[in-house]
């Protein structure tokens, strides 16, 4: 039985990520855990996260799971989920924290000065709400989904990679930003699969079936 | 095309049950909370609410069984409130499967409560909802207890010092209109949401799918909230969505 482990380090509400794999595929084994040998004994593997990135990277550390979670972005199927992909990066400008390096790039915050819709319409941060993804890669994980399917997101923050060849979608609010990367064996994206029904669920299910190349 | 106003149906939820009540007072109900969650997101409802308000608390406990199961069938953003009165309460209700918890009266009363939970959990899980009335020209005050209970607050003053405290969004009900199906306070939402930097949730009023249109056209609301209309099935929320797209405004369809 396929093992998928979700890395838990105490950051937000893991339970959703869990469900939504355990609803697409029940053959897999689902555990969160913050425990590095299962982490590293896993097929695939999940970085979620939510909240703040500098306390992501404090209770990662805190943990004991920062080399679990560089060895698996190295060698197996490995989703990172919101802060998950920011944490891919160098560098972001939440708290000016460094990153886990992953990824060549940085992660800014939406700026206030420009969020102004093309009539001139405030836009509020977070961007919160469904979103059109335009995917510009063609990967296993989009299989199934439609080019501008809506997504579910919820962050202050996005990546802005070094290397536009990871970008495998993009999104808009109000400039075009990387909703989702992908580099080998890591695909990341900066909405909530788990809380995008259909769309969401499709994706999840392609990532318990991928086998970590496109 | 870019992102998506929100639809968002709200069950209030008491003894298990989805309830409505008209001016805060006199409950109907209205149904099995996991069977109407499954319908609405059948229907394409971009998120749902669900607001405790059991009065005693040996009931507590219903309501994170309530997320447990709906978390479990349902695959889109859960937001919970009613009751909530400490950190462990936030987080009890977010390891059920709630995506954010939203607080009333406790922010008033503790609002250190929204900094504290906003801090350990991040501000996009934290919603603090706003009972207001009007008590004046432009002039609206927030009240707590369920609307029973008077507080002196001005409540733009007040939605601008929660979103400084680290509140992700702001739920906005006005309580004149509350149940009476007249359409929200227009007035009153757009005053909030023009004031804000993090998205404004309009409530209290719908009693038809103009009154949504509206709430984002003229209140400048990002998400819509009803109960009511999509209850009694008088409209699914995917009509809601056709007739606001109909208005040129972007929905998820």
């Amino acid at each position: 039985m396929a093992e998928i482990a979700i890395i838990d380090y105490g950051m937000g509400n893991l339970r959703s990520v869990a469900h939504a794999i355990e609803h697409v595929s029940p053959q897999s084994k689902v555990t969160v855990t913050s425990d590095p040998s299962e982490i590293l004994g896993a097929h695939r593997v999940i970085f979620p996260g939510q909240g703040a990135m500098p306390d992501c990277m404090r209770e990662l550390d805190s943990r004991g799971l920062r080399d679990a979670v560089m060895r698996s972005a190295k060698e197996k199927p490995f989703l990172g989920i919101c802060i998950g992909l920011q944490m891919l990066f160098d560098f972001s400008e939440e708290g000016n924290v460094a990153g886990l390096g992953v990824l060549r790039g940085k992660v800014k915050r939406f700026p206030q000065d420009k969020m102004f819709d093309s009539s001139g319409e405030k836009l509020k941060v977070p961007h919160i709400g469904w979103n059109q993804v335009e995917t510009c890669l063609s990967h296993p994980l989009w299989e199934g989904i439609e080019q501008g399917s809506r997504f579910y997101f919820v962050h202050s923050y996005y990546a802005e990679p070094d290397d536009e060849g990871i970008i495998a979608a993009t999104s808009r609010y109000p400039f075009r930003f990387a909703s989702a990367v992908a580099k080998g064996n890591i695909f990341a994206v900066q909405f909530h699969p788990e809380k995008s029904q259909s769309a969401g669920l499709a994706l999840l299910r392609n990532f318990s079936a991928w086998n970590g190349a496109f | 095309m870019g992102l998506a106003k929100r639809i968002i149906p709200c069950l209030d939820v008491t003894g298990g049950r989805v309830v409505k009540g008209v001016n805060f007072v006199g409950l109907r109900d209205a149904g099995d909370p996991v069977e109407i969650a499954r319908r609405y997101d059948e229907q394409g409802a971009d998120e749902l609410t669900f607001l405790d308000i059991t009065a005693s608390s040996d009931e507590r406990g219903l309501i994170l069984k309530i997320i447990e199961d709906v978390a479990s069938q349902v695959f889109i953003p859960l937001t919970v409130g009613g009751g909530v009165r400490a950190v462990s309460d936030v987080r009890s209700l977010l390891n059920a499967g709630a995506d954010k918890v939203s607080m009333n009266t406790s922010a008033v009363s503790n609002p250190d409560l929204v900094a504290e939970s906003s801090h350990r959990f991040g501000s996009q899980c934290i919603v603090v909802a706003i009972d207001a009335k009007k008590t004046g020209e432009k002039k609206w005050e927030v009240f707590t207890h369920g609307g029973r209970r008077q507080t002196g607050l001005d409540a733009i003053e007040w939605a601008v010092r929660m979103q400084q405290l680290g509140a992700g969004e702001i739920l906005l009900t006005s309580m004149d209109r509350d149940g009476t199906r007249n359409g929200f306070d227009i007035e009153l939402t757009r005053a909030v949401s023009d004031a804000l930097d993090i998205p404004l949730i309009a409530s209290g009023g719908v009693g038809n799918l103009a009154h949504l249109a509206q709430g984002v056209l003229e209140g400048h609301a990002d998400a819509v909230l009803a109960a009511s209309i999509f209850h009694y099935g008088e409209y699914t929320v995917r009509e809601a969505k056709e007739y606001m797209a109909n208005r040129h405004i972007e929905v998820r369809l």
